[in-house]
């Protein structure tokens, strides 16, 4: 996993079923001091709640985001990346 | 998961088995203000997007998971259309 930013929401109407009913956000990866390391890519929101300025875990990996949505690892699910928890502090 | 601006579409008559009958467009990944992130591709289509949309798309293998059948030799898929970014 690693550390992100979250910058905001992504509002789309047209789009596969799969991302029908969640939260789709732009996410900054940032280094242990919060500044921005990276370019910034997309994460969809596993029940964690996070919103713009949190500090998040970001998973990026297509198995374990199926995984998490209890699907199977043949699922057509064409999601890579998930938020799977919201940084208190980075010590 | 990244956001792109389709810039055009790309016409190949000899492709391989799987690659048929799909759509192909060629994307500026772009980050959330739109500015150029990164090179050039060339994506499939899964929601009849064209030149101009401002998308979203997925990479890797769970490209090929936005096809039906899924096992193509693709990966980028464009999978939305992005209607506002608030960030």
């Amino acid at each position: 996993m690693i550390l992100c930013k979250v910058l905001g929401p992504v509002i789309a109407t047209e789009k596969h079923p799969a991302f029908a009913r969640l939260k789709l956000l732009v996410v900054q990866p940032i280094d242990q001091k919060g500044a921005a390391s990276g370019k910034s890519f997309l994460a969809v929101d596993r029940a964690v709640q996070s919103g713009e300025g949190d500090t998040v875990l970001v998973l990026r990996e297509g198995n374990g985001v199926r995984q998490l949505f209890g699907l199977p690892l043949t699922a057509k699910w064409p999601i890579r990346s998930c938020v799977v928890g919201v940084v208190d502090a980075v010590e | 998961m990244y956001l792109g601006m389709v810039v055009g579409t790309v016409v190949a008559e000899r492709k391989c088995e799987g690659l048929g009958g799909q759509k192909l467009l060629l994307v500026q990944p772009v980050d959330h203000r739109r500015q150029p992130n990164g090179r050039l591709e060339v994506a499939v289509d899964t929601v009849r997007a064209g030149r101009g949309d401002f998308v979203f798309l997925v990479g890797s293998r769970e490209a090929a998971l936005a096809l039906e059948p899924s096992f193509v030799p693709v990966d980028a898929a464009v999978v939305g259309i992005v209607d506002q970014v608030r960030a």
